[in-house]
């Protein structure tokens, strides 16, 4: 149906349009974000990678977002793996009350992780960060994963035992690298919630800032805007990359399938 | 697991219960706060805006994605895939900067503004794009569009093809065919991308501090107030376990509401 | 005038011709069938006289009215599909009332009407079921009704019986040749199960290919095949080849190489023939005897299949063995195969 095609473009537009403004202003020559446009520059750019502040945010975000991924993926599998394998009774109930962080407004989750850090004690950093995004990404890995130990044949697994090897070889030889996609996509995914996340990260953070921590700092100031455009640009064409090449990841695996099934 | 998610809220419960309005828990158990929440009429007005805000915001967003979730269902062919990847991808991408996206281009001196100035269809910016309940709602409804379109996409792309030419035989033309057949047996992803979005967004921070402005403030600003500011945690914490009560039953009469009217439909 | 008529209808896919150049005549009232392989056509062709698809060349007309271009949900045609297609959020009553929303008749007339269309089913009192609650035979005649009560002129049924079991199939056939006997709706029946359509209908096309092989009532088919194809999926056959040698009057004689010189009558031949023709004789295995014959042969295997058991018997200068079924105990030793000549049937050798 033409119209409806015509529709679906109009939306497809009116979702990337207004994030495309970002990028375009962030080479245009004008403190004011505003038509018309003002000649091309890379000086935010250039600003942008003077800026030691902005150079630390991204370096704990990094590191934030690394740590987060890892360990969410980690935990994720383990999870997996106990639902896939044993048949757990519960197991519905159980999965949607971990992905309850998805559906809790953001600022309600962030709060109550404040006060649960400070009634224990545990100080206000990095760290108290990688908890609220745990909670976060957990969910998105072990759903990933899920998918994942799902479409994987068991009988090859039995027919790697009949053929000599012990657990942990089987795990090495075939579970894991037919896993693989998965986990890539896990850890992708998992990382650039991390890394996008603001909430949570104000609320725990204390003195070191996220990007995003450090973005929300800079709002305040007009003269700044070009250059948080500049940073914006940047992390969206980032995000983007990553996100292509974890769909690919998860489906690469999708192929693979076909030979072990 | 399910202990540390357990933990926070439990919190957060506790210290909505005590009587006192400081940062440390201490005192007796009191439902004072929760008194507190909901007697004054300003925090109710403020309750009642955000449950109607995000009420608009679902309306739009599940309306505006469905046809497009339908165009991918039933007419994308082979290009199925590359458009659910398309679709996905802004997701993925920061909402802050997508929020902050919006505030530059409906601001006074913004993208929307200099364009007409410059194209001479307008002689003055307009005020009333920014820092208003309208630019909330359009923000949130650009920010949460991708997350319905997948839902009513599975549902959807579940139903047995053969049912729709069963309808047709039957005497049924397309519109009909829709409203009869397609529609109540899309409902259940229907309703799930509504509760996806509707529950989120009563609680979110930076759409209404970045484009709302005081007429477009909602619920979680003003906890966030009581926490930074006032220091008066409890009520805070009040704030917020009364939010998300209020939030979890309009959800709830929401999915009665359309599971009836699904029902009556044959 | 034939009431269902299809002139040179064609539909081609890419290269692929489904449906090559077919001339159909269904005559008014009648239980008619599509009988072929998978693959042949037939459900395309059934499709293009539903209106799920257009033909590339021809025409189609139902009751004197022309088809083409008319869109699926104004043709006087129902369907029986093959997944049957109850719709899951609706109750058994509730489906088979769906067509009759639109015509608007009264609350109690609507009632009437489905609930004398359900007991004719034999469904009287499940309206209240839902969907998922049936079994395998209950949801075949919820998809019958559903498309009966709506009194088409035409009703199409796409390989109705295919997901059931044996026993529920053998009687599901006879309930629906008395149904339509009853109701005197004309039935086109699609299926690639040549038992089915013996069995139910009056009229069988059998089809390959995208062509039409031969029309023909079941009888005629099972003893008078026209041509290879025909023979071969009807019923079990064994194939000769012989050449025609003379023709005396109504009787002629054939040197048919490992059963030797043959008579058979000449009304046998539906084709054009002469001496010195090579053609086809076909044997059906339940035609032959096992003694008192001319062809001396060798048991070398044999099931028992209760009333009838199968032979399969190996003779002089032929590969393959020839296939006789025959009542009660086989002799001991070798065995003499027999046939009566009308039992012969001829075909053109292609």
């Amino acid at each position: 149906m033409k119209s409806l095609r015509a529709y679906a473009f109009a939306y497809l537009a009116f979702l990337y349009l207004p994030v495309l403004f970002l990028p375009l202003f962030s080479f245009n020559n004008s403190h004011f974000i505003a038509f018309p446009l003002s000649g091309f520059t890379l000086e935010w750019y250039r600003q942008l990678f003077a800026d030691d502040a902005m150079l630390h945010a991204l370096g704990n975000s990094l590191e934030v977002g690394a740590v987060t991924a890892l360990l969410a993926t980690l935990l994720g599998l383990m999870a997996a793996k106990a639902v896939t394998q044993y048949r757990l009774r519960g197991v519905g109930a159980m999965l949607g009350f971990i992905s309850l962080p998805l559906f809790i407004p953001d600022i309600v989750l962030g709060l109550s992780l404040l006060l649960l850090l400070g009634v224990i004690g545990f100080p206000l950093s990095l760290a108290g960060v990688v908890l609220g995004h745990l909670t976060l990404c957990i969910p998105f890995a072990i759903t990933v994963l899920i998918a994942r130990f799902e479409g994987f044949d068991r009988n090859l697994e039995e027919v790697s035992a009949d053929l000599g090897e012990g657990p942990w070889m089987t795990f090495w030889r075939v579970s894991f690298p037919l896993i693989l996609p998965g986990i890539a996509a896990s850890l992708l995914l998992t990382f650039i919630t991390s890394f996008d996340e603001f909430l949570l990260a104000y609320f725990l953070s204390g003195t070191e800032a996220t990007l995003p921590v450090y973005i929300w700092g800079q709002l305040r100031f007009p003269e700044r805007l070009p250059m948080v455009l500049a940073l914006g640009a940047l992390i969206l064409v980032a995000s983007v990359a990553l996100v292509i090449l974890a769909e690919w990841a998860r489906n690469r695996g999708v192929e693979k399938k076909s030979i072990g099934a | 697991m399910a202990l540390a998610l357990a933990a926070p809220l439990a919190l957060l419960a506790l210290y909505s219960l005590t009587a006192t309005t400081g940062p440390v828990l201490e005192g007796g158990a009191s439902l004072a706060q929760y008194a507190e929440a909901l007697g004054r009429a300003g925090y109710r007005a403020l309750f009642w805006r955000s449950l109607g805000i995000s009420a608009l915001v679902t309306a739009v967003t599940v309306m505006l994605a469905y046809p497009m979730a339908y165009f991918v269902a039933f007419h994308a062919g082979r290009a199925k895939f590359a458009w659910l990847i398309a679709l996905t991808i802004p997701f993925w991408t920061s909402y802050l900067l997508r929020v902050f996206a919006w505030k530059i281009i409906l601001g006074y001196g913004g993208v929307i503004n200099s364009a007409l100035l410059s194209l001479h269809l307008i002689s003055q910016p307009l005020g009333a794009l920014l820092y208003n309940p309208f630019a909330v709602v359009l923000t949130l409804a650009h920010a949460w569009a991708a997350f319905a379109i997948l839902p009513i996409y599975v549902s959807l792309e579940k139903i047995d093809r053969s049912l729709l030419e069963a309808a047709t035989d039957l005497g049924d033309g397309p519109v009909r065919r829709f409203l009869r057949l397609t529609l109540p047996l899309s409902m259940p992803g229907v309703i799930g991308a509504a509760i996806l979005i509707f529950v989120p967004t009563t609680g979110d921070y930076v759409t209404p501090t970045l484009v709302g402005g005081p007429d477009g403030a909602m619920i979680a600003n003003l906890i966030a107030v009581e926490f930074e500011r006032v220091g008066n945690w409890p009520l805070g914490a009040a704030l917020a376990l009364a939010s998300m009560a209020m939030v979890g039953v309009t959800a709830a009469l929401f999915v009665a509401a359309a599971r009836t009217a699904a029902r009556a439909v044959r | 005038m034939a009431f269902l008529s299809l002139s040179k209808v064609s539909k081609r896919f890419g290269d692929f011709a489904a449906v090559d150049g077919v001339d159909l005549e269904v005559p008014r009232g009648a239980f008619f069938a599509l009988l072929g392989p998978s693959g042949c056509g037939k459900t395309t062709l059934l499709r293009m006289i539903a209106g799920f698809a257009q033909p590339d060349e021809g025409i189609i007309a139902i009751d004197g009215a022309m088809m083409n271009g008319v869109p699926a949900n104004l043709r006087p045609t129902n369907m029986v599909f093959q997944s049957y297609a109850i719709f899951p959020h609706l109750n058994v009553f509730d489906n088979v009332a769906y067509g009759l929303r639109k015509e608007r008749l009264g609350k109690e007339a609507l009632r009437a009407r489905v609930e004398a269309m359900l007991a004719t089913v034999r469904l009287e009192g499940l309206g209240a079921r839902r969907a998922d609650e049936l079994s395998g035979g209950q949801r075949q005649r919820v998809a019958l009704a559903r498309a009966l009560v709506k009194q088409p002129k035409l009703l199409l049924l796409d390989e109705p019986l295919g997901a059931l079991d044996k026993r529920l199939r053998q009687a599901m056939q006879v309930e629906l040749r008395a149904l339509q006997k009853s109701l005197g709706i004309t039935f086109l029946l699609v299926t690639h199960d040549q038992e089915e359509a013996l069995s139910m209908a009056d009229q069988v096309a059998v089809m390959s290919g995208g062509k039409i092989l031969q029309v023909a009532s079941p009888r005629e088919l099972y003893e008078r095949p026209k041509c290879r194809a025909v023979a071969d999926f009807i019923g079990e056959v064994n194939f000769f080849h012989a050449t025609v040698k003379s023709i005396d009057g109504d009787s002629v004689t054939a040197n048919a190489g490992v059963l030797g010189l043959v008579t058979l009558p000449r009304a046998n031949f539906t084709f054009p023939f002469a001496p010195g023709d090579h053609i086809l004789l076909a044997l059906r295995p339940e035609r032959i005897t096992l003694s008192g014959g001319t062809v001396a042969g060798e048991i070398i295997a044999a099931s028992f299949l209760g009333e009838r058991s199968h032979y399969q018997v190996k003779i002089a200068g032929r590969a393959e063995p020839v296939f006789v079924a025959s009542p009660g105990a086989a002799p001991q030793g070798p065995v003499m195969l027999g046939w009566q000549p009308e039992s012969l049937i001829s075909l053109p050798f292609e």
